[in-house]
């Protein structure tokens, strides 16, 4: 029954964002130099849509709502309206007030104003940003992962009620490895018998849910949505990681940071601002080890690609599709290794702070 | 020589020290599997976190010259 509101949920999904093929106004003018950079941070940043591909100079994409929070209150419409413009040209009007997409950024034009102008600092001077809550390309992947996740481990769980002695059967049969390893290679040893089952909750929930998301973001028919290289999802996680570990940090924990044993006074004094640095420090590379291992492998496979039109000879072609070929499958264990990485050194900044006394 | 130019530099030079560590580590790993091979996994496992370690300061220059 559950797997059926589910399955109803994701196409409700799926037909809530309507599907469209425009003609862009601009036409393409084939004199001008591919620039590689631009194009590899517009793949690699979020977007208010899917770009698909391109039919005989028009943009395929799949557009997603624009939630918008004005000093009117709420404005919301489809990233369609805006015609497959991020050069700030396509203005959108909604209740007398003006919208432009520049980048990938909406912005609200002042009154009278008709085109987005920048200061030298790249401030936008006749124009300011709403507070924006776009379903955008990044939010969708997440609640698509969201659905698959509780698609596979609902259905798991009710294999497990089902069966007679728990002999893990159909679905089961591909989570239960995957589980039994998290638990005994990466909780157990680095928390310790005693504790580990308090976190395993979060610790399974942030090694399938970033190994998820990392898949997706390897897809190239979706456009790569590169949610766990968005330094705000890395953020959110280590976050996560962070406040826990303070909640459960022990009297232990608090006295090897503010007041070191087993060392002389001027030894302490000096090693305080250190560990208070560090408590600090271990979240930040949580999420900048994440967030850069992702985006570099994006950057890395588009920028092969872009051999291709750099050289502008097919020759360069089956070069650049090998080695990126090459980097995708080293990128499909990446992967695994960064969700792995995250979840065991979340494991261990739990084991620290729950660490008992023996001295 | 440009700005650009300077962060690509630097993030070459980051990546030479993590490829002199990560090499280290996968080293001194390799001779310890082949010299206690019943604590394969164990070694594994910390050399990998190891090498995250190490990686991760080279991401750091990596993003600062992309932020540049």
């Amino acid at each position: 029954m559950q797997i059926n509101t589910l399955r109803i949920f994701l196409l409700a999904l799926l037909c809530s964002v309507s599907f469209d093929a425009f003609a862009s106004n601009e036409e393409d003018s084939s004199g001008e130099k591919f620039d590689p950079k631009a194009m590899i941070m517009h793949h690699v940043k979020d977007a208010h849509g899917f770009h698909l591909w391109d039919w005989n100079g028009h943009p395929v994409s799949i557009s997603l709502p624009i939630i918008l929070w004005t000093d009117n209150g709420l404005t919301t419409f489809m990233s369609s309206e805006f015609h497959h413009d991020f050069e700030g040209k396509h203005i959108v009007e909604k209740d007398g007030q003006k919208f432009v997409n520049y980048h990938e950024k909406i912005y609200q034009l002042k009154e009278g104003e008709t085109t987005i102008a920048f200061d030298e600092e790249h401030h936008p001077i006749n124009a300011t940003q709403p507070l924006n809550f776009s379903i955008t390309k990044n939010v969708f992947m997440m609640w698509v992962s969201v659905v698959v996740l509780l698609l596979i481990f609902v259905s798991t769980s009710r294999r497990y009620k089902k069966s007679e002695n728990y002999v893990p059967k159909g679905i089961a049969k591909f989570t239960e490895p995957l589980i039994v390893f998290v638990r005994d290679e990466i909780a157990k040893p680095m928390i310790g018998e005693k504790k580990y089952k308090r976190f395993m909750p979060f610790l399974l929930t942030v090694f399938f849910f970033i190994w998820i998301n990392n898949i997706f973001g390897l897809i190239p028919i979706i456009n790569g949505a590169n949610v766990s290289g968005n330094i705000a999802f890395t953020l959110t996680l280590a976050v996560f990681t962070f406040l826990i570990t303070l909640f459960s940090g022990n009297k232990n924990y608090w006295k090897h940071i503010f007041w070191m044993p087993g060392v002389a006074v001027p030894m302490k004094i000096f090693l305080m601002p250190i560990e208070i640095v560090g408590m600090f420090v271990k979240p930040i590379s949580l999420m900048i080890r994440l967030f850069a291992n992702i985006t570099a492998g994006h950057i890395i496979i588009l920028s092969l690609m872009s051999l291709i039109f750099i050289f502008e000879s097919i020759a360069v072609a089956p070069v650049s599709v090998g080695f990126s070929l090459f980097i995708s499958i080293i990128e499909i264990v990446v992967t695994a290794i960064q969700a792995y990485i995250f979840t065991v050194l979340s494991a261990l900044y739990f084991g620290m702070a729950t660490e008992e006394d023996h001295h | 020589m440009t700005i650009t130019g300077i962060a690509a530099l630097g993030a070459g030079m980051a990546v030479i020290g993590a490829g002199i560590g990560i090499g280290r580590i996968g080293e001194s790993a390799m001779d310890a599997m082949a010299r206690q091979p019943e604590i394969q996994g164990k070694i594994q496992t910390s050399a990998l976190i190891l090498a995250a370690f190490v990686e991760a300061v080279a991401l750091f220059g990596v993003v600062a010259s992309l932020i540049v």
